[in-house]
């Protein structure tokens, strides 16, 4: 039991230390890479490369003064970013990073818990993470930052469905809500080449529920100045941006997980034990980069454009799915 | 399809942007040479080590942001030269017209585009580092 718990918690400090790491260097990289896309280099002065630029970001917004608007909803408007970042953070305590290792005769997974109902908490999860977003926009008593909020409300609602919706078509496909075992179902064919379309799908909607381009309606810098995050500074804002990132690299891992075969090499190729963990981060580092790289070439939708694709292309599409995946399955079976 | 293949091309069209090199000066490093007939922080030229100003005051007449100052004061033997000449750098709008009015070609404005200073004093440039610059 004692060393169960050791396990575990020592699991938790170095998934979390690395998650925080890692967030704060995709910063580094999307400003990199949005910087080549733009024919310019980007941060490269702080350190090589401009390598520690995110530690020189971090303890800038630490030195910013702390504002909080007058007529703000104080407990809510501190309680915002709090609640935007701990959901984003939790999400990966269900995501297998690989398969399991032997270390000092003990067999430790590659996770931090394998939840039967993954899938579920991590939908959850999602849907809590925009609250931060809503309630920080209407706190801050900002018109600009209401706007940002009701448009994150519509947004979550409408492509929260479609997402929900791809999703039961995987759990069909794999007959599993365990992210572990999903994976473990993709050993030969991976989830991407039997459901092209719900991956598909699923990589709009993704964006759509992280809130990034082209989808970033509630902080549309254009229109609406930062939208909800527009009276947070200092900390509180770097919370709500960490969240950002978070949220990002977590959905990096889902889609890995469900549609490209997480640890595995397509088509059956076996995959060595010690390998396992450099294919997942190889999978999550291009889809990563893929995010970065769309956001460099997608004009933002409109927000009517935006509500007329969830509705009319991606639900009924995404009902459509789940139909042909029933028929074919049960077909099969 | 008619929906897929701009977004594909766009991404394509961005990836080779990625892979190619960036068009950025690296300032300090790397300066930019400026244009021939860029106008730049001023001078008073000098002739035999005398400046070739003789404080007519045509300069301080033209400037249309007035900046220019000058008190002249003539030497011994008669010769004029200006003992104040400050050329308030902040304001300045750099046309060059005090350059096309000065009959004795004395001030011109230089290609350096350099000068910096914390305090407004440090650029109320005065006749010994216009003659020097």
């Amino acid at each position: 039991m004692l060393d169960f718990l050791i396990e575990s918690i020592l699991k938790v400090l170095v998934v979390f230390g690395v998650l925080l790491f890692v967030v704060a260097y995709t910063t580094w990289l999307e400003r990199r890479v949005l910087g080549r896309i733009q024919v310019r280099h980007g941060p490269n002065r702080v350190g090589f490369q401009g390598l520690l630029q995110p530690l020189a970001d971090g303890l800038k917004g630490f030195f910013k003064e702390d504002i909080v608007p007058a007529n703000a909803d104080k407990i809510v408007y501190v309680l915002a970013p709090v609640l935007s970042i701990v959901p984003a953070l939790m999400i990966v305590a269900v995501i297998p990073f690989g398969d399991s290792f032997q270390l000092f005769g003990r067999e430790i997974t590659m996770r931090i818990t394998d939840v039967n109902v993954a899938l579920l908490y991590i939908l959850g999860l999602a849907g809590l993470g925009e609250y931060g977003v809503m309630l920080g926009g209407w706190a801050s008593n900002n018109r600009y930052g209401l706007l940002g909020s009701l448009r994150t409300a519509a947004q979550m609602i409408s492509y929260e469905l479609a997402l929900g919706l791809t999703l039961i078509s995987v759990i069909m496909v794999s007959g599993s809500l365990s992210l572990v075992e999903i994976v473990n179902t993709q050993t030969v064919w991976w989830n991407a080449f039997k459901q092209p379309l719900a991956f598909f799908l699923f990589l709009i909607c993704g964006l759509a529920e992280i809130n990034r381009t082209p989808f970033d309606m509630p902080e549309a810098e254009a229109e609406l100045a930062c939208g909800f995050n527009i009276e947070y500074s200092s900390m509180k804002f770097a919370m709500f941006f960490m969240a950002e990132y978070a949220h990002l690299i977590s959905l990096a891992m889902i889609i890995t997980c469900l549609f490209l075969g997480g640890w595995y090499l397509p088509f059956g190729i076996p995959t060595p034990g010690l390998l396992k963990f450099p294919v997942f981060l190889a999978k999550v580092f291009v889809l990563v980069f893929f995010f970065i790289w769309e956001r460099g070439t997608f004009p933002r939708l409109r927000y009517d454009q935006i509500m007329r694709l969830g509705w009319k292309w991606l639900m009924p599409l995404a009902l459509a799915n789940i139909f042909v995946t029933g028929v074919v399955v049960t077909a099969v079976a | 399809m008619a929906v897929i293949t701009p977004l594909l091309k766009g991404l394509a069209f961005t990836l080779k942007r990625f892979f190619s090199k960036p068009i950025t000066y690296q300032y300090p490093e790397q300066k930019r040479e400026p244009s021939e007939r860029w106008r730049g922080l001023h001078r008073l030229k000098t002739e035999n080590g005398q400046l070739k100003c003789v404080a007519c005051g045509l300069c301080e007449a033209v400037c249309p942001a007035k900046v220019i100052t000058v008190e002249a004061k003539e030497t011994p033997d008669g010769r004029r030269f200006p003992n104040r000449f400050v050329v308030e750098v902040t304001r300045c709008i750099f046309c060059g017209y005090c350059q096309e009015a000065c009959p004795k070609d004395a001030i011109e404005l230089t290609r350096n585009y350099e000068f910096c200073g914390y305090t407004r004093e440090e650029f109320h440039m005065t006749r010994d580092v216009l003659a020097r610059n």
